[in-house]
């Protein structure tokens, strides 16, 4: 045990050490100052506004603002289907794979621009180097420079008085991109690749093995998309086996600095929006809010997968040492960092493994598909987990209002039919989703055909297959078929309704938000920069999420969970 | 709107070449300089014929070499992937109920003998170069029999071959049975 917590201090001490810095830099980033990296990159980001006519200082209005990024996904969802459409007509295809199926193609294309990357296909049995560099790889950049886009025009609601624009969104997204994605992927490509991790454009290689059996093995790009991967919390994966794959995940340094990267942004930008609004205590009010969550979370599922499988025990195993449930982990990670890179992968929206979540003890699937189904708000994909935790903030200062008598308000700002309207519209989206099209999976022959387990997992497999898409994680119960007509189409329309559900409602929220004056605090003002409003932010989020989905997690995981200590199985 | 549509295409192709192209590319050939036997799969030659990668685990099942763990893909290498069977699934369960018995009669121990967990359960990626330090142990008295090498000679190569945890805290013992099996051979040869 004590190597654990030794380990757990050392990882949450390197975080915020990277992270605090960060915050700081992203803030000067977004409001153009110079910092030290100006004068090498910024000669690219105006580039970027010369050839394309864009003028820096121009400000947009949010609709105007929510139409540029549509835009700019719909380029990407393009791009991204032709590229799978045909790849055996172009280069760097050296395994001459044919086209993408369509509706695999389609969702894939829904998935990777979605910031999704929900995979119901196998890289390596597929995919042409050309579609994962220029198609894969592209999008896991776009993504998440969107995704921060936003959240910075959404920070800049709060900020701004009496004006009705919230910036440019192709400024925002050529800072994201230039200043911040491009640099730190190649620094942590590099670091990748001298752990072992494949950087090649060769052909499979096939040879005789020691004992003289066959075995071909698979290459590729996979650095320079893994580092993106992570960076920008998209998680799809090089291999089908994503980071349990030893040419995708190689070493335990390789998966600690995974579990690093897809927190370092989603971390960073609560204190980011502390230095813009210039109250720097709630930016730290709101990391505490989803490190709380992050840590108990973590928590219930060191407790449960260290408990083992009370079936198999009585076989005859014998732990390594923290419980025995090896089954879809790998040794070189082991149980303890296969559960942290779990809570961390569902927790950001990043939705890589290296693990099958599938296999793990039903209170730590609970614990994951929890995280996920609340709306990927403990920290959250880069931008967009801000963005969600602060319409809970919203949420819980209208509660707060109702509750002192006073009309509500957060920051400064009124929060008035509008605003209320908005975010209640981001937060039911995601229950709506997830429960209704479980529900039609569950009484459909077709939705209950894919299922790789039955009894209470069968449901949680197919509740997972839903909150993951709609909550733009990616991550899977990984048994499931879901390369089926059925489930590529139910999961491509989840995950656009995630996306946008998020990202319109916030960036109509900023644009109203901006408008309105910011009220002088006074004696009679909540403060939410105080433990009281973490405790009640973390109690909303709870409770909001508790409500939705306890009845359904009861029959899924709750139910295994107590089936299986009764020996009942499937 | 009709300005957003052209400025916008022309961001989007910008970046998509310099993020889909150029940076992999640049990566690629860096890499290719700088970490040329990493960058393509840490391979190992013996006598100048690829036989495998350190990374990627194969498939043993000659009783004089170590065995490595279930896998799902049997260590094809051109697929990866797990059983992803839950924890109360019947299959499961009769699947590691076989592999218990496997391992109890190739090693000749019995009917009560613990078996490390790593040994009966499938891996994430069916491609596990690895096993514990125990589910080793467990194998050297079938490797000497077989062999007719003394016990004490293959526990100190094994020893040789158990990686520690990075920096004392990341991921956990294991010991690559690939490597350990190549050494098993130049042993006889000594």
């Amino acid at each position: 045990m004590f190597k654990e917590i030794v380990f757990l201090i050392i990882f949450l001490i390197m975080l915020l050490i990277l992270a605090l810095p960060l915050g700081g830099y992203m803030a000067k980033i977004f409001t153009g100052q110079v910092t030290f990296f100006s004068r090498i990159l910024s000669p690219l980001e105006k580039l970027v506004y010369k050839i394309s006519g864009i003028n820096e200082n121009t400000e947009m209005t949010w609709t105007t603002y929510t139409f540029s990024f549509l835009i700019f996904t719909f380029y990407g969802f393009i791009c991204l289907f032709l590229l799978q459409g045909l790849q055996e007509f172009l280069p760097f295809n050296p395994q001459k794979f044919g086209p993408v199926r369509w509706d695999t193609a389609l969702n894939t294309a829904v998935s990777f621009v979605t910031n999704t990357n929900w995979q119901s296909y196998s890289g390596e049995e597929i995919m042409s180097y050309l579609t994962q560099m220029l198609g894969l790889t592209v999008q896991n950049f776009l993504s998440a420079a969107s995704g921060i886009a936003v959240a910075i025009a959404f920070i800049r609601g709060f900020t701004r008085i009496n004006t009705n624009t919230i910036g440019n969104f192709w400024v925002d997204l050529t800072r994201s991109m230039i200043y911040i994605l491009l640099p730190f992927s190649i620094v942590l490509a590099f670091v990748f690749i001298s752990e072992g991790m494949i950087q090649n454009l060769r052909p499979y290689s096939g040879f005789q093995t020691l004992e003289g059996g066959n075995q071909i093995l698979p290459f590729g790009p996979v650095a320079s998309q893994i580092a993106i991967k992570f960076l920008g919390t998209n998680g799809g994966g090089f291999f089908n086996a994503n980071s349990s794959h030893p040419f995708e995940n190689p070493t335990p340094v390789t998966n600690f600095l995974q579990i690093l990267a897809m927190l370092l942004i989603p971390v960073a930008l609560p204190f980011t929006f502390g230095i813009l609004i210039n109250k720097r205590r709630q930016g730290w009010a709101i990391f505490s809010v989803m490190l709380i969550l992050y840590l108990t979370g973590f928590a219930i599922s060191v407790y449960s997968e260290s408990q083992g499988n009370p079936l198999l025990a009585k076989l005859g195993i014998t732990n390594g040492y923290m419980g025995t449930n090896m089954e879809g982990k790998e040794v070189r990670f082991g149980i303890i960092q296969s559960v942290l890179f779990a809570q961390t992968t569902t927790s950001t929206s990043c939705g890589g493994v290296n693990s099958m979540h599938d296999s793990f003890l039903p209170l730590t699937g609970l614990v994951l598909l929890f995280n996920i189904a609340i709306g990927e708000i403990i920290f959250g994909g880069v931008g967009v987990g801000l963005i969600g935790l602060l319409i809970n903030a919203v949420l819980t200062m209208f509660i707060v209002g109702l509750m002192i008598g006073r009309s509500p308000e957060f920051l400064g700002k009124k929060l008035e039919p509008f605003e209320m309207l908005m975010s209640a519209v981001s937060i039911l989206s995601m229950p709506i989703c997830v429960l209704l099209f479980s529900g039609i999976a569950i009484s459909t022959a077709v939705g209950l055909s894919s299922l790789n387990n039955v009894g209470p997992h069968g449901l949680s497999e197919i509740l997972y297959a839903f909150a993951s898409p709609a909550g733009n994680n990616g991550s899977a119960f990984a048994g499931i078929n879901a390369n089926t007509l059925f489930y590529n189409f139910t999961t491509s329309l989840a995950m656009i309704i995630g996306r946008f559900t998020t990202i319109i409602p916030a960036l109509a929220i900023a644009g109203s938000l901006a408008e309105k004056k910011i009220v002088p605090e006074s004696s009679a003002s909540f403060s939410t920069d105080v433990p009281l409003f973490v405790w009640l932010l973390v109690a909303v989020v709870i409770l909001v999420g508790g409500l939705n989905y306890f009845p359904v997690l009861a029959l899924g995981p709750i139910l295994e969970h107590l089936l299986m200590y009764s020996g009942v199985t499937f | 709107m009709e300005k957003e549509i052209k400025s916008g295409l022309v961001v989007f192709l910008f970046f998509t070449v310099l993020s889909g192209l150029l940076y992999p590319l640049l990566i690629t050939g860096i890499a290719q300089l700088i970490w040329n036997n990493k960058a393509n799969g840490s391979l190992i030659k013996l006598n100048n014929k690829i036989i495998g990668s350190k990374l990627v685990g194969q498939q043993f099942r000659n009783p004089a070499y170590f065995h490595g763990r279930p896998s799902n893909v049997v260590y094809a290498g051109n697929k990866s992937g797990a059983t992803n069977l839950g924890p109360t699934s019947k299959k499961l369960i009769e699947e590691t109920k076989k592999n218990i018995l496997l391992i109890r009669n190739e090693n000749k121990l019995s009917s009560d003998s613990k078996i490390p967990a790593d040994l009966v359960f499938n891996s994430a990626s069916g491609l596990d170069p690895h096993i514990s330090p125990e589910a080793a142990k467990l194998q050297i008295p079938r490797i000497s029999k077989v062999r007719g090498v003394p016990e004490e000679k293959i526990q100190k190569l094994l020893y040789k071959y158990i990686e520690s945890e990075q920096f004392g805290i990341l991921g956990s013992q294991r010991v690559n049975v690939l490597e350990l099996n190549i050494d098993l051979d130049s042993l006889a040869l000594r």
